[in-house]
């Protein structure tokens, strides 16, 4: 047997080389936040939340249309793809044996990995084309398209960790399979499920690319989901590529702005999970 | 319906001619992916009574048990031939929903299962509004008939809207016999309730048992030996797969027909 001393000396050792890795994957993020916030910040101020963009060359303005565009946008988005990313999840972890099961496996792996602009361009048809028009409902097509594989691989794993005997225990009253799940299974899959909803919100939130041809940008300020609408990815993306000093550092700010709505919506996610 | 049932085993022993049968079983045999295990089991089982169901591990008394309500239903590998007769109609025959077989015969598991997101309350009263039935008058009345039955009122009609997890995995228990009595099964399937459990617990459920068989009819499968002669009228024999031995308790645990049940009895193996 090796010596107490050597063992704690590998122990140390390992200990180290763990850390030394966990602090190389973390230099790079931490660095690009730090840069953020250190340009971001000198840039915000009460006319960036509440003023729209000014044309070219005019300095000041802000990103309220973009701001309020990001919310309706996702949030309408995260309406139209819970429904369909619970069930979808429901369906793979409950019924295996289901002739859809292996399909929808199929489809949903297939969205999750497409590209978010090849999703953009698939609510385009779907939308933009139908209805002759950029819209921000388009735009919340587009997002629910990311959001649904997200959900659906989330609730479906949530699921699985529910224990059996709980569907047992309910089947075993005298109750249909369908009532199991939803009154008893998916209750006590609730907080993953919730996280998973807000995960696939928060790495919606942040995409540009599907937004391009569908919610198009606007820069006024408007509530209306038909017409076109602009969102902070957006903005940012068309800020960020001017020539212009001002709007580089309203870019800045506007990841920021970016980065702080989806570290809440992360920190949402840890409290709705807490205690688990 | 009421069809002549002769015990195996025990021609010669006098059987009271009030027992009614409840269910019985025809030629039952359960295979799980390629393997049987159950071999065509035939057995009575009489209403108001407790019927012991005993064995060797992996004997298919647990197996068994399952094919009665159809537990087995969602085990894709899992195919049951063979009759269950309850009050004549065959559980299996095409048409039968296995969710009216449920409610008619219920099942308490070998470790406690209470639904985590429900209280004490929501518990027991759960095979009622699950399927709409929203009175709360008629609600209470069921939890509190339930509760009382399971031996449990006592003890939580302070703290009804406590969770469920908050209570011993003896109260636990009982909560599961109170949550599968409310919905006033004719059958209560026990699968080795107190293998769980302390022995408080498991004195306070074995003496459950005789006071529940007034209401229904007790199967229960137990490791333990003892167990079944306390608490059972009827014992079944089970091993690899096979029931061996079928007779009342007391004539089964002392004057054995079956060498092999002998041997378990005696406990030279199992």
């Amino acid at each position: 047997m090796r010596s107490l001393q050597a063992r704690y000396t590998r122990d140390r050792l390992i200990l180290i080389v763990v850390i030394a890795g966990t602090i190389l994957a973390a230099l790079p993020l931490t660095l690009v936040l730090g840069y953020a916030l250190v340009n971001g910040f000198s840039s915000l101020n009460w006319d960036f939340f509440t003023k729209g963009p000014k044309p070219p060359g005019e300095l000041g303005g802000g990103m309220a249309p973009a701001i309020v565009g990001t919310l309706i946008i996702t949030g309408t988005g995260l309406l139209i793809a819970t429904p369909f990313g619970i069930a979808a999840g429901i369906l793979l972890a409950e019924y295996p044996e289901n002739k859809l099961n292996p399909t929808l496996r199929l489809l949903s792996d297939t969205l999750n990995g497409m590209p978010a602009v090849l999703k953009g361009l698939l609510a385009y048809v779907l939308v933009v084309k139908a209805q002759g028009s950029f819209s921000g409902l388009s735009g919340a097509v587009a997002m629910a398209f990311i959001m649904v594989p997200i959900i659906a691989k989330t609730t479906e794993s949530v699921l699985k960790l529910v224990p059996w005997n709980i569907r047992e225990a309910g089947l075993a009253l005298g109750l249909p399979r369908w009532r199991v799940i939803l009154s008893l299974v998916l209750p006590a899959a609730r907080a993953g499920v919730v996280t998973g909803l807000l995960l696939a919100t928060a790495r919606a939130a942040g995409e540009a690319a599907p937004l391009i041809f569908t919610a198009f940008g606007n820069s006024l300020l408007t509530y209306n989901l038909l017409q076109p609408m602009d969102t902070l990815p957006l903005r940012l993306y068309a800020y960020a590529i001017s020539p212009y000093e001002d709007w580089h550092r309203q870019a800045w700010a506007a990841a920021v702005v970016l980065l702080g709505l989806i570290v809440l919506t992360s920190l949402l996610a840890r409290w709705v999970t807490r205690g688990r | 319906m009421m069809r002549e049932f002769k015990p195996m085993a025990s021609s010669e022993m006098t059987l009271d001619p009030s027992l009614k049968t409840r269910i019985e079983t025809r030629h039952v045999t359960v295979i799980y992916g390629q393997k049987a295990g159950v071999k065509d089991v035939t057995m009575p089982i009489y209403a108001n009574k407790v019927t012991a169901l005993i064995g060797p591990s992996g004997c298919g008394k647990t197996t068994f048990l399952r094919s009665l309500n159809r537990m087995h239903d969602l085990t894709p590998s899992a195919r049951v031939t063979g009759e269950v007769l309850l009050d004549g109609i065959n559980v299996y025959a095409a048409g039968v929903d296995p969710v009216e077989v449920r409610r008619k015969i219920g099942m308490v598991f070998q470790k406690p299962n209470p639904f985590p997101t429900l209280s004490i309350y929501g518990n027991v009263v759960a095979g009622l509004r699950l399927v709409g039935i929203r009175k709360k008058s008629l609600l209470d009345e069921a939890a509190e008939r339930a509760l009382r039955q399971a031996a449990l009122w006592d003890e939580v009609k302070d703290r009804l809207h406590a969770p469920s997890m908050s209570l011993s995995g003896g109260q636990q228990q009982r909560l599961c016999i109170a949550r599968a009595l409310a919905v006033e099964p004719e059958v209560l399937l026990m699968d080795e309730p107190t293998s769980a459990l302390d022995p408080i617990s498991t004195q306070s459920i074995e003496d459950l048992l005789t006071e529940l068989k007034n209401h229904v009819t007790i199967v229960i499968v137990t490791h333990n030996m003892q167990q079944a002669g306390r608490v059972s009228d009827f014992t079944g024999y089970f091993l690899n797969g096979e029931m061996v031995e079928f007779g009342p308790t007391s004539l089964l645990f002392t004057t054995p027909k079956d060498k092999r049940t002998e041997a378990y009895i005696t406990g030279r193996f199992g």
